[in-house]
Formats: C-alpha cells, structure tokens, sequence
C-alpha cells in the first residue's frame, strides 16, 4: 500500500489497532521468555499508517527525549524499517529498550490525536510497539550502522554508572569525538535495566547489544569500579577527566521499620529482583546464586518493581503470589500493562491492605504477615487519597516469603564520599534543572539519583540535558549560576 | 581479569593468594573487603582484604562451598573474573592505648591489617588467636609481626594453649591490662561470646560481620543485621560495628539462610570437578 499518504483521515481512523501477539498465560509463568512477541512488518506497516501525520505532532512533546514520531511511523508506513530505526536513533540510541518499558500510555500515546479521536488509550496509535519493532528488525538484521565520528577534541569524560541515564550520556558524547570512560560497580553493564527489569519484559540480550554497540563507537567500560570507593570524584579529576557525569540511580531499598523485617525470606524487591536477573537464580542449581524456594509469596507495594516481583515469584514456582498495597487499584503507580499481566497470570491482589508485622517460625523464618485494612481519606500531596487504617481489621495472611518494594531511595555512595556536592534531605544529588550540573565544578548528575525512582525515559532525557551542558561546559569553562556548594 | 601473582596452602582447605588488582590495593585501608567472582558464572562473595602492597591485595579462603572450592582449584597465573573494592568503612584507627586483636579460624586474615594499622598508630597491641587445632591455625608469623604480644589458644591445646580466646582475654584482664579497645573477627559465636566478656566491663569491642552479599554497595540490602534496634547494611554501614549492639542471634539465622542450597552447589562441583579417588589410591 504505497499510495497510504492518500487515505482520508476518516478512514484511516478505521484501520483496526493491531494487536501484538503474547504467550499465554499458563505458558508463560512456567518460563522467563518475553510475554509479548512482537509484530510481524505486515502488521507494523498496518499500525504505522494509522498514524495521521498531525503538522502539530502533539506526540513529540509527550516524548521526553523528543522522538520525531510522524517522521519515524511514515518510514514504517513505507516498509523502510532501516530509515525508520535512523530516525529514532537521532534523538534516542535505545529504541529496543524503550519501545519495552517506557509508560508511552502517559507520554507520547496519551496525547495522540487518534486517542482523542476514538476516545481510546487503547487505541492510540502504537508508537512504543513500532519503536520496539524497528529496533528489533535492524538487531535481527544485520549490524547497527555506526555514525561518523568526529575527531578526537581531547577531552575526556567519566560516566559513574551504566544504567539509562549513563549510557545515553556515553552513546551522545562519544559521538561529539569525545574519549569516555563508563564506570560501573557490577560485573556486567546496564543498571537497573539488568539487574531490575526482569527478562521476560527485557531481556538482557538487548542490553548487551545496546552496550556493545557504544563499545564498537569506542566508549571504554570499567567494571567492578566503585565510583567513591575505587577512586573518588576528585582523584578521577586529578587522573585527567575534563567533566563527571553521575548518573548511580536509586538503589537503596527502603523498608517499612516493622518488626520481623529482617527475618529470614524478608527480601527488598532488589534483591529478589537481582538474584533472579542479573545472578540467574531462577536457573539454580545450575547458576551459583539461589533463591528460597517459597510456596506462598506477599509483595508489598503497587509499583512496577512491585508486579515485577510478583510475576518473577510465579515464575520461580510460588503456589500463591499476593501483591499487597494499601491504596486501591486506581492509586497504583504500576503500569496498567504491568498489573494486567500480573492478573492474566494468577497475582492476587490484596488492595487497601497494608502489613503491620512479619511474624516468624522458631529457625527465624518467615511464617506469615499480619496486615491491617485500609480505607481512603482526603487526598494527599501527591494527589492520591491517603490511605487510613481501620482500627481492629488486622487478619493474618499466611506466606513464606515477603518482598518488600515500596521504592528506593538515592544511592549515597557519591555524595558521603564527595563533600561539594550537595544533596536534598532526601539524599537526592541537587542539579540547575536546565543543564543537570551539580553543586562541584565540572559534575553533572541525572537519572534516578536525582529524580529519586522514576522511568527509564526520564533518566535518559536528563542525560540527554546534561550532554548539551557538557559540551558547552568543555567549550567555556563556565560554571555560573549553578545550585550553591555546601560550606 | 585479576590474575593470582602467589597462592599458598596455608592450612587443610586454606589458602592464601596475592591477586593483582592495582586499583583496589592503592585505595584500601584496613577493614575494608572485596567482592569478587572466580569465573564469569560464578556467584559473587565477599571478602575481607587481609593484607596488600601498591599493586595486590592479599585474600584468605577457606572451602566451604562451591565458590570457594573454585578459589581452591585455581593455580597461580589463573585470573579472578571479577575483583570489585575497596568497599564498606574502613576501620576507625586510633591512639588508645592497649588494644586487644582476636582473630579466630579465618577471622585471623581480617584482623591482620586492623593489628598493623593499630601498632603504625602508636597502640600496644595483644593479640589472641584462636584455632581448632594447630593445623588450622594461619598467619601466626605476619600476626607477631603486627603485635606486641601473640597469644595462642587452640580448642584440643595441641598449640598455645588449650581453650577458647574468651579465656585468653579474660587472663588479661584479670593480670591488670588497662584494655581500651577490642577488636574481634572470627565466627559469629565467637564474637558474641567475646562482646559478653566485654559488656559488662564497658570495654569498647568492635567486631567485623561477614554476612550474604550481592552487589556490596547498598543496593540489595540482603546483608543487613539489626544493630542497636535499628537495620544496618553491612556492606556500606559496616562491615564493622560496635559488637555490643549487634543482634548476633539474628545474623546467625540470616547467614545459614542457603545452606540447603549451598550444600547441593557444592557436592554437584565436587563431584564433577574432582578426582573421586583418594590419594593413597591414586598413588598406586
């Protein structure tokens, strides 16, 4: 269908969503394959051509790293997937990644004009589906093509992390012909895209192709290099770096200081998470990292590390997944996709509910949760309706295990271990929100260390900012008019 | 990759190797520990640095499970996959005065650095090992060397003395040591059993947790104990803390979490990995 560019609105708007194949439930809690499949380029050009072309592409702005959406679907339309996968690279290197778990429902699909004229978030045309797709057709064929690099300026740039917001601060620079260093404190690159995100909605593949592909451009990974502890800011300054980019993300588990937090089988979702991801411990024993073998799970929490810890749990082999939240479902910051899934495959909800002890057995293991009922008052700062105890309604719930994902706050190591750059009380680094620098000359921060736990998009937006800052930074010198040091 | 420059049998299922591993040996102080992994699948563990020069760090390992058995099969010019460090606090050193340095079993390797920083510092350091039986005793030379006094107890007397090192400590306090500082690294039941000695007597006793890691960095939060009441990260709040308040109980409970697993990790390598006859019938 060459001629799409001539189909009337009208009828384009008729053109059925198409629908991305999934493994069925019962199939896929026994494995840790990706649940949804992908299109078929048959299908791709088909949801591309829904698109309308608006001159005023609303879809842009929802994107947080300004994607050129009409651009990149009407090379779809036309069956030129390598041109298609050109133009989201302009703006984002990591379209396999993004097109999987950016929440597109908030951000460039709510604002489409085919959502508002059918009056359907399901509807929308699916831009985060097609930016998966065309990442994934140029990863299946062939080598990505790598861009022209300019020569060298010099200038050398250390990445503290190699989650989000670090690689697309490593993948811009070394495109602009600068040296980069990334330094990450596990073994294997990628953040919380490999040790959080689990494999069946991203697997590790993927991220290690991305990786590969900054490699192959030329920026250097360090592992195992504890920014701080390895060496400190101020000696990798002294080592010769020109400007330090932080991006160390919110890896610190928070708990809820209830007693029988520290049983046995009282994990943080991190830990779960990394056990079972970045370690393997789902293919225990033959990986050497395991996990409890647990009958009866509770999840406390309604966030996506929260579905992703439950939906892990079923695929470890639990009878009995709880997802325990003390909001309704309304409330839950999960993505609907994420708590949709989590129910086709057998997740209990246990909404308004909240946990008030963790009682153990006499070898200080968990032997179940006593939890309170909740009901919803005025709403609070952040909008929601906070969520009340009912006095006297607490009930036993009998589990094994108890994985607790309220969130996660800053990761303190840069910050204790580098006195000039200046947090909030929350632990948060403090940046000029224009340009992403820190208190301390020459050192940005973005991502999660700065937002506290946000979205993979929004951490590679503030890299996106910060290598702008850098550039100009590296050129001038100039570090006026950025937030105060700490005296 | 981190090659083993030196590795040495120290005692049955003991080993000493000196890795290269330039960046964390320039930056680490005494108390501070690595994460490593000998292959690119192996599981990560902790480990405390027991001694180091501008370009290697020492490390100590006795065989206990599968990882450790990997350790113990690797010959110099071998590579460590992955070294990561220096992580958590280091020791607070400082000028007190008579301090008292137990190591028990392979809590010797740990307090090695901790008895040298403190002698460098100005203190007088006694120093009580505790081991099974002779055999298993490690490091008495480098421990002399660090100390002023080296006192010896083993659990069968087949070396020093027999007893445990609670007894060693109660003997110098009863001969009139003005004790200002203890440090004890060694098993869980023996640092407890040390802080009760100490409590009492309000001597300041810091003792160093080896507990489950993963990343080592604060992000897991699977080494936290509970200290005073409150939850502690081993890895970024510790790995050392004031023995007293430590919930030791607790910890002990947490750290025997995978033996079920880690047992079965274990006999499958042994199995496949090492030669099924004994060595009187090899040597036929």
């Amino acid at each position: 269908m060459s001629n799409w560019r001539e189909v009337k609105t009208k009828d384009r708007l008729k053109i059925p969503a198409q629908k991305m194949k999934e493994q069925a439930p019962e199939a896929r809690v026994r494995n840790m394959q990706e649940v949804p499949l992908g299109f078929t380029p048959e299908q791709a050009i088909q949801e591309a051509q829904r698109c309308l072309q608006c001159n005023n592409a609303k879809c842009i702005e929802g994107c947080p790293v300004g994607i050129e959406i009409p651009r990149f679907l009407a090379a779809v339309a036309d069956g030129d997937f390598a041109k298609a996968v050109a133009v989201v690279k302009e703006t984002n290197l990591l379209p396999a990644i993004c097109g999987r778990v950016c929440p597109q429902e908030e951000q460039c699909q709510v604002v489409c004009t085919v959502t508002k004229a059918l009056k359907s978030i399901e509807n929308s045309v699916g831009i985060g589906k097609l930016e998966r797709f065309v990442a994934d057709y140029e990863r299946i064929h062939g080598q990505a093509v790598l861009p022209p690099i300019p020569p060298p300026t010099g200038k050398r740039i250390g990445v503290v992390g190699s989650g989000p917001a670090g690689l697309t601060v490593a993948g811009d620079l070394i495109k602009l012909g600068h040296a980069v260093t990334v330094f990450e404190a596990l073994h294997r690159p990628g953040g919380v895209l490999v040790y959080g995100i689990p494999e069946f909605r991203l697997p590790k593949e993927i991220v290690y192709k991305e990786v590969e592909y900054l490699h192959r451009l030329g920026v250097e990974f360090r592992y195992n290099f504890v920014v701080g502890k390895t060496l400190t800011i101020e000696q990798l300054f002294a080592d010769g770096y020109n400007a330090i980019f932080v991006g160390t993300g919110a890896g610190l588990p928070k708990f809820m200081n209830i007693p029988g937090e520290n049983l046995c089988s009282v994990y943080s979702a991190n830990e779960y998470l990394t056990r079972s991801n970045l370690m393997r411990a789902f293919d225990f024993p033959l990986s050497d990292t395991p996990l409890k073998a647990s009958k009866k799970v509770a999840v406390v929490g309604g966030g996506n590390v929260a579905m992703d810890s439950a939906r892990t749990a079923m695929r470890l082999g639990a009878e009995a997944v709880y997802i325990v939240y003390r909001r309704s479902e309304k409330e839950m910051p999960a993505r609907l996709e994420e708590i949709h899934h989590a129910k086709e495959e057998g997740v209990i909800f246990h909404l308004l509910q909240n946990p008030t002890k963790i009682v153990g057995d006499d070898k200080g293991w968990v032997a179940g949760m006593e939890v309170q009922r909740m009901e919803l008052g005025e709403a609070d700062s952040s909008g929601r309706r906070r969520p009340i105890p009912m006095k006297g309604s607490e009930y036993f719930l009998d589990v094994d295990t108890v994985i607790i994902a309220i969130g996660n706050d800053p990761n303190p190591l840069i910050p204790q271990t580098t006195s000039k750059i200046r947090t909030t009380k929350w632990g948060n680094i403090v940046v000029d929100p224009q340009t992403q620098r820190t208190s301390m000359k020459g050192v940005f921060a973005g991502g999660d260390i700065v937002l506290g736990a946000a979205t993979v998009i929004l951490a590679m937006g503030e890299g996106r900012r910060a290598v702008k800052a850098i550039t100009k930074y590296l050129q001038d010198d100039d570090w006026t008019g950025t937030p105060e040091p700490i005296v | 990759m981190y090659e083993i420059l030196r590795k040495e049998d120290i005692a049955p299922r003991v080993c000493k190797y000196v890795v290269r591993a330039p960046a964390v040996a320039r930056a680490r102080k005494a108390g501070q520990f690595v994460i490593i992994r000998p292959k690119n699948d192996s599981e990560r563990i902790p480990l405390t640095i027991a001694d180091g020069d501008e370009e290697t760090i020492t490390l100590v390992v006795q065989e206990v499970g599968k990882t450790t058995a990997i350790m113990a099969d690797l010959k110099e010019g071998d590579s460590l996959s992955d070294v990561c460090g220096p992580l958590g606090k280091p020791t607070h050193i400082e000028k007190v005065g008579t301090v008292v340095i137990i190591g028990g079993g392979i809590g010797i390797a740990p307090a090695h650095p901790i008895a040298q920083a403190m002698k460098v510092i100005g203190n007088r350091v006694l120093t009580i090992l505790g081991a099974r039986s002779q055999d298993l005793l490690i490091m008495e030379e480098e421990m002399r060397r660090a100390s002023d006094e080296v006192i010896i107890m083993t659990d069968d007397g087949s070396y020093g003395k027999k007893g445990f090192v609670t007894h060693a400590l109660q003997d110098l306090i009863n001969a009139g040591n003005e004790i200002r500082q203890v440090v004890a690294i060694g098993p869980a039941i023996m640092m407890k059993m040390v802080c009760k000695v100490t409590l009492p007597l309000h001597i300041p006793t810091l003792v160093s947790l080896n507990t489950i890691m993963i990343d080592g960095t604060g992000m897991c939060g699977g080494c936290r104990v509970t200290v005073d009441g409150k939850t502690q990260f081993v890895c970024v709040d510790g790995p050392e803390f004031d023995g007293h308040q430590v919930d030791f109980d607790l910890m002990m409970r947490r750290q025997a979490m995978y033996l079920e697993q880690e047992r079965l990790s274990y006999d499958s390598y042994v199995q496949k990995h090492r030669c099924k006859l004994t060595p009187e019938a090899e040597a036929l």
